[in-house]
């Protein structure tokens, strides 16, 4: 609460709303007991005082009325009057929003249905309507603004019901004995109560306006009764001879529908979460680089090679170090498997690569990478970007992360092609299909038209590699391909992998948390804890003879197939939260072997040419 | 003991339709299937996505009304699709830990909710009751008044988990319940559940596309596809010496260790469309072994060996 009051008011003119409002709303709360003249007292002899007259501050209006105390109970009134209509268009419309969105099915169709009904009407033409069939009045005008507004606030609500009650929690509650209103009002309810919140707040200085604007047609409140659109109403006639009378509601009206709405979207944009975490910002196009300490030389090793790459992200006071000064390289043709739990930084490892990782809040720190001998930290953003896809090309765990859901995959694939070589469109679609068929699948000529939800898991992740594939790239980063698709297709697209690199010579760094993926693919394997490489060696040593104390651990935990029924390893503890990493080895609070050496400082990576591993206690003795 | 006893169970979802048309065609999610599950045992329930596990798992808690069919638990018929009638003999554990807890409410009030509605507990009898259960699953007290999101997946888990305890089921489905987890953290919840059904007695359904943790867990295996249980086994067997041939493709495509890459299925095999199903057996367009016969009846599930069922016309020697 006190963090969303700071987020407002750091707002300046929500902040700037909220004081006009609050002098407003005590001013209207207060009129009964201030010195006032009676509003409905008629003195003809004093028709069309100017303000500040004896007597009457603002003046007075044709009547000879007070126009001071006029406005201040026409202002009571009209507050009232637009807030309460809110807290009915709210509850109703709320209420209609939630059942339509809950039940869904059959209930939703002709709920929302007839709500559409409700809201092809023009708006003022239907208020008008209602009014007309209920007969003017004040209370009457209430309800058709209330009644206008209903629509809005089913819509709204319901939008976010409907995503709401497919979560599992709702389920849950259901398995936990309640019944049909109790999940409503204690599971839904709250979920959805800033929604409410905010469309309330953004809509009540309409709902103000719109009964000012019935009153002011004479729909609205009866004389002499005053609220501020009756009181433009009756001025009307006067507005070229006494001004005042016109000026002075609608001075009133114009401050408060405005403080509300600077107020409301303050609150909107303060309750909103992306707003919080500060993403609002735009991301730069490039990971921002700011390297301290010395740059480390080029050491002729592979094609692509990582060198005590840092990469951190500053959230806050908090500094996240994702990647420690992590060492990779990888040879044409060759496969490396980067292994990890969720957090140990594979995925950010990978990123910083082309500079994708977002910045704000992520910064690279140290250390160089190197394509073919050229830091590409150090690359301005057109070399970086022409490299990209054309030198070193991402696979993505999820696909549609890489393709436009809008677009034919066919037309996106051309796209690809022709981003870097100017080639006419006959024959980048030739190519695109060559692309296609490359990847296995099946019927290319037709299935270019596919749009990608026409197409399965496994069929969009080929055309995520296609995609990748298109400007026959080097190296192929490729960030859990695999984790979200079946077993079967799984093996198709590791086999599809593994012949590319074997045909074309392709470098593959290969990012998984799946043993058996990379005991098939990967030549080399390297292990992440924590933002660093704990162990890295020839695929076949780690699995048969793992040094790290986690590397075996993890090995051991993960079931395999062939087994039967079993007890498995467990690590006990959870993976360390970068931000508060130990001091000395990050495994260390779960390793039964710490000793206080451990967690004294720094653990270097040691062993030989090929194996090394960070651990003083290695489980196996590397010669 | 029979736990379960699932008899032509099947659900068919209308497709297309509008408020005042009718529905175009219909999918046939599960197709009419029977099985039992004995006390005590762990039934495990594997196949790939979209093959109709979770419609399954959804109509035996009663979150969803079975288009035919009879589910009984320990020999009493559950026929009307009430949660809150099926909720004290049957509980879900579901696989995004973290949405299958409500954001707004404390730990204290999600571990009540069942106590308070299943059995109408007051205040100290629940309070007794959730220090017992909190105490099985290795939480800590001071857990209870926080939110959801101050928890790890797999302390989450384990606060779906202690809910679904709560409940004092006979059964407890296992939709996936390690899927959305570490690797480290998957072996620790995976041996609590093991713990906990032997202290409690309960008998589990465990749902998973990870074979490996399948066999791992489970005493025997079903395999779902295309809505059709196309084999049964012992845990030990139906990997090992798969009957059906789906099921031994599923075997070969798991990556394991030291076993070669290749793709075990030809490139261009085509899955069948759940709106257009192919008149006999489903898995025909992509079975080495199929003849005429295979497209034209559909195969029924038939024991081959001791303990193993399948439903194919040209089975696998065992
Ligand atoms: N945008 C971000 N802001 C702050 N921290 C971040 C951001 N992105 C990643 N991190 C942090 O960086 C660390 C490494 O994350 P990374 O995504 O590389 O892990 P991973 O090994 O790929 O895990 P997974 O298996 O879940 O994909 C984590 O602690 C994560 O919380
Ligand atoms: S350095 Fe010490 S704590 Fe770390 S893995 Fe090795 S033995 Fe365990
Ligand atoms: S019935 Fe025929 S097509 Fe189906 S799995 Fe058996 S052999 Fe293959
Ligand atoms: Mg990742």
């Amino acid at each position: 609460m006190i963090s969303f009051l700071k987020l407002l008011f750091r707002n300046r003119l929500a902040a700037m709303g909220a004081v006009v409002l609050s002098a407003i709303l005590i001013l209207a709360v207060i009129t009964p007991i201030l010195p006032l003249a009676d509003p409905d007292a008629i003195s003809t002899a004093d028709r069309f005082k100017r303000p500040f007259s004896e007597g009457h501050l603002l003046g007075t209006d044709h009547l000879g009325r007070d126009l001071l105390s006029r406005l201040l109970w026409g202002t009571r009134l009209s507050l009232a009057v637009g807030i309460f209509a809110a807290l009915i268009a709210a509850s109703i419309g709320s209420a209609i929003g939630i059942i339509a969105g809950y039940f869904g099915g059959r209930t939703d169709n002709v709920i929302m249905r007839a709500v559409d009904m409700l809201m092809a009407f023009p708006y003022i033409l239907l208020a008008l309507a209602i009014v007309a069939a209920l007969g003017p009045g004040l209370v009457n005008a209430l309800i058709a603004v209330a009644a206008v507004n209903i629509p809005f606030f089913a819509r709204n609500i319901r939008g976010v019901t409907v995503g709401l009650a497919g979560r599992e929690f709702v389920d849950a509650a259901r398995l936990a004995g309640m019944g049909h209103g109790r999940i409503i009002l204690t599971e839904l309810l709250p979920n959805v109560a800033s929604t409410i919140v905010i469309a309330m707040s953004t809509t009540v200085g309409w709902m103000i306006l719109e009964t000012a604007g019935l009153s002011f047609l004479g729909l609205g409140s009866q004389p002499p009764q005053a609220d501020l659109g009756s009181m433009l109403g009756e001025a009307r006639s006067a507005l070229i001879t006494a001004p005042h009378t016109s000026i002075v509601p609608g001075v009133m009206i114009f401050l408060i529908v405005m403080s509300i709405n600077l107020l409301g979207d303050g609150v909107r944009d303060a309750l909103d979460p992306r707003l919080r975490s500060g993403a609002l910002t735009r991301p730069r196009a490039v990971t921002l680089v700011d390297r301290r300490g010395n740059v480390p030389r080029a050491d002729q090793k592979g094609l692509l090679n990582i060198q005590e790459l840092e990469t951190q992200f500053h959230v806050g006071p908090r500094i996240y170090r994702a990647v420690n000064r992590v060492s990779l390289h990888v040879n044409p043709g060759e496969a490396i498997g980067l292994i990890g739990e969720s957090g140990s930084g594979k995925s950010v490892t990978a990123l910083s690569v082309m500079g994708l990782v977002a910045s704000p809040p992520g910064v690279i720190t140290g250390g160089a990478v190197r394509y073919a001998g050229e830091d590409l930290l150090a690359a301005s953003y057109d070399s970086l970007r022409a490299k990209r896809g054309q030198n070193v090309a991402y696979i993505f765990q999820d696909p549609l992360s890489t393709l436009h859901p809008l677009y034919r995959v066919g037309d996106q694939l051309i796209e690809a092609i022709q981003a870097h070589n100017r080639v006419p469109e006959t024959q980048a679609r030739a190519e695109a299909i060559e692309l296609l068929k490359s990847v296995r699948i099946p019927n290319p000529e037709s299935r270019i038209h596919n749009y990608p939800h026409e197409m399965s898991g496994g069929m969009r992740q080929r055309v995520g590699i296609a995609m990748a594939l298109a400007n026959d790239p080097d190296v192929i980063i490729a960030d859990e391909p695999t984790t979200a698709l079946d077993v079967t297709v799984q093996a198709q697209i590791l086999s599809l992998l593994d012949d590319l690199r074997r045909e074309r010579g392709l470098a593959i760094i290969f990012i998984t948390h799946d043993f058996g993926v990379v005991a098939q693919l990967c030549d080399r394997v390297a292990v992440m804890y924590g933002g660093r490489i704990v162990e890295e060696g020839p695929t076949e040593t780690i699995l048969e003879h793992p040094a790290h104390p986690y590397t075996k651990k993890l090995m051991a935990c993960v079931p395999e197939l062939g087994g039967g029924k079993r007890r498995l390893e467990a690590i006990p503890g959870l993976p360390p939260v970068v931000h508060e990493l130990p001091p000395g080895c990050a495994f260390a609070p779960r390793c039964e072997k710490a000793t206080e050496a451990c967690r004294a400082g720094e653990i270097p990576l040691a062993g030989t040419e090929t194996h090394t591993v960070r651990c003083i206690d290695p489980e196996e003795e590397l010669a | 003991m029979t736990a379960l006893k699932v008899t032509d169970l099947s659900k068919t979802f209308p497709v297309g339709g509008g408020l005042f048309r009718a529905p175009k065609t219909a999918v046939r999610a599960v197709r009419p299937m029977s099985f039992e599950v004995a006390e005590g045992e762990t039934l495990g329930i594997v196949g790939e996505s979209g093959c109709g596990k979770s419609t399954l798992a959804r109509m035996l808690v009663g979150l969803l009304e079975p288009t035919t069919g009879r589910i009984e638990i320990e020999g009493k018929p559950l026929d009307n699709a009430d949660p809150a009638a099926f909720g004290k003999l049957i509980q879900y554990v579901f696989q995004d830990p973290v949405s299958s807890l409500n954001p707004r409410k404390t730990i204290r009030q999600i571990m009540e909710a069942p106590l308070k509605r299943l059995y109408g507990m007051d205040r100290e009898e629940r309070a007794a009751r959730i220090r017992e259960i909190f105490a099985s699953v290795n939480l800590r007290e001071d857990f209870l008044d926080r939110y959801p999101h101050e928890f790890s997946g797999g302390q989450a888990q384990r606060i779906g988990v202690a809910r679904a305890l709560a409940a004092a089921p006979r059964i407890i489905i296992l939709d996936e319940p390690v899927s959305a987890l570490d690797v480290s953290v998957q072996a620790q919840v995976l041996n609590l559940l093991a713990d906990l059904k032997s202290e409690f007695n309960l008998t589990y359904l465990f749902i998973s596309h990870d074979l490996a943790v399948v066999e791992a867990v489970s005493d025997r295996i079903l395999v779902l596809y295309f809505g059709t249980v196309v084999e049964i086994g012992p845990a030990r067997e139906v990997f090992k010496t798969p009957r059906h041939p789906y099921t031994k493709l599923l075997a070969d495509s798991a990556p394991v260790v030291g076993r070669p890459l290749k793709a075990p299925e030809q490139k261009d095999s085509e899955l069948p469309d759940p709106l257009n199903p192919p008149p006999g057996c489903a898995f025909v367009t992509r079975c080495p072994r199929a003849t005429d016969r295979c497209r034209t009846a559909e195969p029924k599930l038939r024991p081959l060996g001791e303990h193993q069922l399948a439903a194919c016309h040209h089975p696998l020697e065992g």
